[in-house]
């Protein structure tokens, strides 16, 4: 029998299922790999003992013929999801230390699900950022490397804990969230699968904030149908979040077990053929094109004119919002307080010793957008594109049912690459920002491999709120690219 | 847009953000290349089109206005990070107060 922590999500959900092991023993095996690959830094805080605890507790529910979705499946938790008891710092030094006194929707709903959690990952502070290199807790290293080069390469981000516990077979899944491609290109850069829901599909509630009109949470898994069926487990309407939308949870996992895509129509968005993307990517992505023809699909090219406007646009709403967002680190009711002469100085020496670099930036963009006499020339306008982008989007779909692009536009890079100037790292999210800012689902499945042996993904969009289609197209390009490669030496 | 220090100083200021001065210039001309990268978006012809401030369609819900927690004041306090005061030591819950420097002399 194959070890459990090589099993993906649903294998190990089906040896649970046919008590071939306990929830403590398939715990007890992540739990060994979480000593194993600590140097990667992938986790803030561990928790053996709750792990320990909740699978105990999980084997007693079974013993009594209770099961549900993820009975005694352990995952991982990205640092941005409140756990009541459990430490939650989003990566950030403000909030080192701040302990929830309650629980998010989404992680209630996982372990109401029979989930058992292993610990919280390392993230880009605030999930701001591309590489993880901005978390306070030092960055993650992604298990995979370049062939012949010993170089620590980044995960990706701001993900990147969640994409490496996963890649790394610490876990077989993990929760992450997108504001502008924090699950999918994370996911490419370490060869697993990362799908973003339709804006309101999962609950924000008890999600750290970053751009609240932006922010989704979502699965990071090893395969299209453990990724769907993660995302049944954390998805569902939630009155304690008023942008959460009130539909019924689809059987997703159904969706991603049926990769039939004869006569689905696959949009090419010309536009996003750019000069800043890799040759190899370009060919992954042709490759794509054609194993999605070959399996019965009809590719049809279409146009999306607003696309090289999404990012700047982007990067007016999200720090606007976060600014916004982030006002609430005062030093006041909870987080890190700086004793300053007065309350204004306290303010001050908090957030200016507290927010790093990245964070910092942001909310200064933020502000002055905001600032009187610049609304409307920036946020406002920002808006406007906005609204252009969902057009570009729903016209497409009036010719196509999913679209198929890269997912970003190089492999992983080297630590500390792309430092010096933020707006290098900003076009890291290219692909992923335009389908962020309307809304809509997008999933990333590696694809194949660069020159250099690392791994390339490509990303499915999807109308709003038909994540069945797009798991249905992610599941037919999984089962075409067979991708089946895992990193090594870690 | 290029921004001077001073520009970046009052909104460090408006941030509450303590910025040493000797990160005032690099930081000016950071916010200044990214504003100028932004300034692109100005190609794009807005007349007319209606601003967009969120992706779903849905008319926000409104819930029934009726109380649904309450008598967690220890719940609430727990993170204080200048410490918390309460009430009655004996029942934390009966409320308490977070900790500030004094603003009035």
């Amino acid at each position: 029998m194959a070890a459990l922590t090589d099993l993906t999500l649903t294998q190990l959900k089906a040896t649970l299922d046919k008590k071939e092991a306990s929830a403590v023993e398939v715990a007890e095996a992540h739990l060994k790999k979480l000593d194993e690959h600590r140097a990667l830094n992938a986790f803030i805080t561990e928790t053996p003992e709750l792990a320990r605890e909740m699978a105990k507790a999980s084997d007693a529910r079974r013993a009594k013929g209770q099961t549900g979705l993820l009975e005694g499946v352990p995952l991982a938790i990205k640092d941005l999801f409140c756990t009541d008891g459990v430490q939650t710092t989003a990566g950030s030094h403000i909030l080192e230390g701040f302990v929830p006194q309650y629980e998010s929707t989404v992680t209630t709903n996982l372990w109401q699900a029979g989930a058992v959690m292993v610990g919280k990952t390392n993230l880009d502070e605030f999930a701001m950022g591309s590489s993880n290199m901005t978390s306070y807790f030092g960055g993650v290293e992604n298990p995979w490397k370049k062939r012949g080069d010993n170089r620590k390469l980044v995960p990706g981000g701001s993900s990147g804990g969640s994409a490496a516990v996963v890649a790394a077979y610490m876990v077989p899944g993990s929760t992450g969230t997108d504001t502008g491609g924090s699950i999918r290109q994370p996911a490419a850069f370490c060869g697993i699968v990362g799908l973003k829901p339709t804006y309101g599909r999962c609950s924000r509630w008890g999600v750290v904030a970053f751009a609240s009109s932006l922010d989704q949470p979502g699965p990071l898994a090893r395969t299209v149908e453990d990724s769907a069926l993660l995302l049944q487990g954390m998805a569902g309407h939630d009155p304690k979040d008023s942008t959460s939308a009130p539909l019924a949870v689809p059987d997703f996992a159904a969706a991603a077990c049926n990769p039939d895509i004869k006569g689905l129509k696959v949009g090419i968005p010309k536009e996003y053929r750019v000069d800043a993307i890799s040759p190899e990517i370009v060919a992954l992505w042709d490759k794509g094109v054609e194993m999605m023809r070959a399996a019965g699909a009809v590719p049809v090219e279409v146009s999306l004119p607003h696309t090289k406007y999404a990012l700047p646009a982007y990067y007016i709403v999200a720090p606007a919002e976060c600014s916004s967002n982030l006002a609430r680190y005062d030093g006041v009711r909870f987080g890190l307080r700086v004793p300053g002469k007065d309350l204004i100085e306290m303010y001050q020496n908090t957030r200016g010793a507290g927010f790093g670099k990245e964070v910092r930036r942001r909310i200064m963009i933020g502000t002055y957008v905001l600032s009187a006499g610049y609304y409307d020339a920036y946020y406002k306008k920002a808006q406007q594109i906005r609204a252009l982008i969902a057009r570009d989007f729903k016209q497409a779909f009036e010719k196509c049912d999913v679209l198929l692009t890269p997912t970003a536009p190089t492999a992983a890079f080297a630590a500390g690459e792309k430092m010096d100037d933020p707006v290098t790292m900003y076009l890291n999210d290219m692909f992923t920002i335009p389908a962020s800012m309307a809304g809509l689902p997008g999933i990333s499945v590696p694809a194949g491999v660069d020159k250099d042996g690392l791994p390339l993904g490509l990303q499915i969009i999807g109308r709003a709120f038909d994540e069945e289609t797009m798991l249905r197209a992610a599941a037919a390009l999984e089962k075409a690219a067979a991708f089946n490669l895992r990193p090594v030496g870690y | 847009m290029s921004l001077d220090k001073d520009t970046v100083a009052r909104i460090a200021r408006l941030a509450r953000l303590k910025v040493p001065d000797e990160e005032l210039a690099p930081l000016a001309g950071e916010l200044s290349g990214i504003l100028a990268w932004i300034e692109q978006l100005n190609e794009v012809d807005t007349r007319n089109v209606e601003p967009m401030s969120s992706v779903s369609d849905v008319t926000l819900p409104q819930r029934e206005d009726k109380v649904t927690d309450g008598g967690i004041a220890e719940k609430i306090l727990a993170n204080a990070p200048g410490g918390a005061v309460y009430i009655e030591q004996t029942d934390k819950n009966a409320g308490g107060f977070f900790t500030v420097p004094k603003v009035v002399e």
